[in-house]
């Protein structure tokens, strides 16, 4: 096919550089990956014409035209399974879930198909989807809109669990979601839509899944989060600073599969590690971390490590949320009482 | 006062050409259905999947495979169907569909390594776009719908087609598929095999509507229901929805009547639920006969061609055990092959620690 515009066979690579938030950053890669690939097809609740609730899918449709940016019914089981069917098929489905509450009935195909058609046909068959959905507390959102449930799905096998926490991790992880082979349920972390903007080159470039991101460096304690939650550790960091403490910070980026190495190499070299995460501490992804450090990196720990997370209670109203939400305080306190054990 | 009309009004069509004894009750028949060259490929196949599912429960009862689950009664669905389908459409079936899967491609010695515990008995040598059977009831439908979509956006000339049974239109996922597909007008075909109990609880207790073909009329979407064991109405009716669909018709849904011959599986005992009487008493509609009489009657078979197929069709199955049976074992390893594209590193531990566990020293 020729592209509109300068009939060649190659997308236009007009390279933008601007600041814009995490939703936007979003955006310009759904955009870019259309331009570029045919194959990548936008589904999901208000995604067309409205552009997405958050406007994470705004000018899709207008650009690429409905049959490509598709309003589905209201019915999520129904966007998941025909995002198998499409992605079995060689297109490669970005489907949005709306919020992360309304997920659940995703999870029967994400389980019994999505993440096991590959291994189920041996190869013959692959799955090639992106499930996109905003997740997390904090925005002040009606009930079943706060929730934090990463763990429930970084815990299947076959499936890719990432969630970015800027505007340019939005931007090279969620093209590297799209491009991989298999099935990839991309979180993002709605209380940063809109929070920060960073300056976001449109320039197609991937960044790598299954690696973990060093934000910042540090000598005396390891500070560990993905989304939203990274920008209150990155506070508590400043703050430590200030108080003579040198925490490095590590951005998980993709739960699964976990790549341990980085976070491995940084608390052998602190001796303490401090987990963070919005979602319900027991069984949240943060066990999972402790345990492998526990596993591989006993001997060259100096406190035990801890967790600063949400209670283990349904995620409450809006009226209380701030308090269910790990804060700045609380991060810093808990990383004090790591210093201090020993 | 208030002003009443009717609003929709609808009905469901029925189709059937032979009676249980094999005999034309209905006429014209379509035009293939006089043709020896057409119906004895549709026979052998049904023949061909009976002989492999006796052997199959055999195996299973000695061990040799692992849970099993038997079409028998009815086969006539799956190759009617199947047959009118091209090689390029995709089928999506559950798993009771071997006639139809068998008749596109799919060996008896892969069915085997299904049912005996082996992945690659779903990478089909052949129909290679073909889904593998569907064990979640109705969660293949939404895939359904999926594979349809991205043939309309291509616009290809091929078509999904997905079975279901009875049970399956119980369920969420029937629903919102059948809705989608009316919504898009894609061109699929969902064939509800209606046999009449999913395990222990009847048609009657899974729903108060008069036929399941209707609920089809709910979705927007063509729908009607066949004699499911009468083979040339299934492929009759078959071939018009996939022709119309094809040509962008929209989506169709067929109910094809049948019944359950068989236990749900072989770990199940139907006698715990429902009367032997009524088996027996459904026997007199078996598929098979009903086309081997029509045959007889178009003096299209033989005795001598009978006995032949019998010998034929166990021939063929004792070699598809033979080639399961010598079927080299997969080292532990495997199960992290085809995971993902490329295992993660951080799996590679696991994976060794699964080699090592079957002997081998990777």
């Amino acid at each position: 096919m020729s592209w509109p515009g300068n009939g060649s066979s190659q997308p236009p690579r007009v390279v933008r550089m601007s600041e814009i938030t995490l939703v936007e950053a979003i955006n310009m890669a759904l955009a870019y990956e259309m331009q570029a690939d045919d194959n990548v097809i936008v589904l999901g609740e208000d995604v067309g014409i409205n552009g997405g609730v958050f406007r994470a899918t705004a000018g899709l449709l207008q650009r690429f035209g409905e049959e490509r940016v598709i309003d589905t019914p209201l019915a999520e089981a129904l966007i998941s399974g025909m995002a198998i069917g499409m992605a079995a098929q060689g297109l490669r489905p970005v489907a949005e879930i709306q919020f992360m509450g309304f997920i659940y009935p995703t999870l029967d195909q994400l389980v019994s198909h999505a993440s096991r058609l590959r291994n189920r046909t041996r190869g013959r068959l692959t799955c090639p989807m992106v499930l996109r959905a905003p997740f997390g507390g904090g925005i002040r959102a009606p009930e079943h809109h706060s929730e934090s449930t990463e763990a429930m799905f970084a815990h299947i096998p076959g499936l890719r669990v990432v969630i970015p926490s800027s505007p340019t991790r939005a931007y090279g992880l969620i093209l590297a979601a799209i491009r991989n082979s298999d099935p990839v349920v991309f979180l993002e972390p709605k209380r940063i839509y809109r929070l920060i903007k960073q300056e976001v080159t449109d320039n197609g470039e991937a960044l790598p899944l299954d690696v973990c991101f060093v934000l910042r460096p540090g000598t005396d304690i390891t500070l560990v989060s993905w989304g939203a939650m990274i920008h209150e550790t990155v506070k508590a960091a400043d703050t430590l600073d200030e108080q003579g403490v040198s925490a490095e910070v590590i951005d998980v980026a993709t739960l699964k599969p976990l790549e341990m190495g980085t976070i491995l190499e940084s608390v052998q070299r602190t001796g303490r590690c401090v987990i963070v995460h919005e979602a319900a501490l027991s069984g949240g992804w943060g066990a999972e971390i402790a345990a492998q450090l526990s596993e591989h990196a006993l001997l060259h720990l100096l406190a035990p490590v801890q967790r600063v997370t949400g209670y283990d209670t349904v995620m409450p109203f809006l009226k209380l949320e701030g308090y269910y939400m790990p804060s700045v305080e609380r991060i810093v306190n808990t990383v004090h009482t790591a210093l201090k054990f020993s | 006062m208030s002003q009443q009309k009717s609003s929709a009004t609808f009905q469901i069509q029925h189709t059937q050409f032979l009676n249980p004894s094999g005999e034309a009750i209905a006429g014209p028949l379509p035009s293939w259905a006089k043709d020896g060259e057409v119906l004895i490929p549709l026979y052998r196949n049904m023949v061909q999947t009976r002989t492999f599912d006796a052997k199959a429960i055999n195996l299973q009862r000695t061990g040799k495979l692992g849970t099993y689950a038997s079409p028998l009664g009815q086969e006539a669905i799956g190759v009617g169907v199947a047959s009118a389908m091209i090689d390029e459409d995709v089928m999506l079936p559950t798993y009771r569909e071997y006639s139809a899967q068998l008749w596109r491609g799919v060996t008896m010695t892969e069915l085997l390594l299904y049912w005996g515990g082996d992945e690659r008995g779903s990478d089909f040598a052949v129909p290679r776009q073909d889904f593998p059977m569907c064990v979640p009831i109705a969660t293949h439908t939404s895939h359904a719908v999926g594979v349809a979509y991205a043939m309309k956006l291509r616009k290809q000339k091929r078509i999904a087609v997905c079975f279901l049974g009875d049970g399956a239109t119980s369920k969420g996922d029937f629903y919102e598929s059948i809705n989608a597909a009316g919504v898009w007008q894609l061109p699929i075909l969902f064939v509800v095999a209606n046999n009449q109990w999913a395990i222990s609880v009847p048609r009657s207790r899974q729903t108060a509507a008069q036929t399941l073909a209707q609920k089809g009329i709910a979705a927007g979407i063509k729908c009607e229901q066949v004699d499911g064991n009468d083979i040339i109405a299934v492929r009759h009716v078959a071939q018009q929805a996939i022709n119309d669909a094809r040509g962008g018709g929209g989506p169709h849904l067929i109910e094809a009547l049948t019944y359950r011959l068989s236990d749900h599986t072989t770990a199940d005992d139907a006698s715990r639920y429902r009367d032997k009487q009524e088996v027996e008493a459904q026997w007199q509609y078996d598929p098979v006969p009903r086309l081997r009489n029509y045959l007889i009657g178009l003096e299209a078979w033989s005795d001598e061609q009978e006995q032949s197929l019998l010998a034929e069709c166990s021939a063929s199955v004792d070699a598809a055990v033979r080639e399961y049976s010598d079927t080299a074992a997969v080292a532990p390893q495997a199960m992290f092959d085809h995971l993902y594209e490329e295992l993660p590193d951080v799996m590679a531990w696991q994976r060794q620690l699964a080699a090592a566990s079957g002997g081998a020293d990777e």
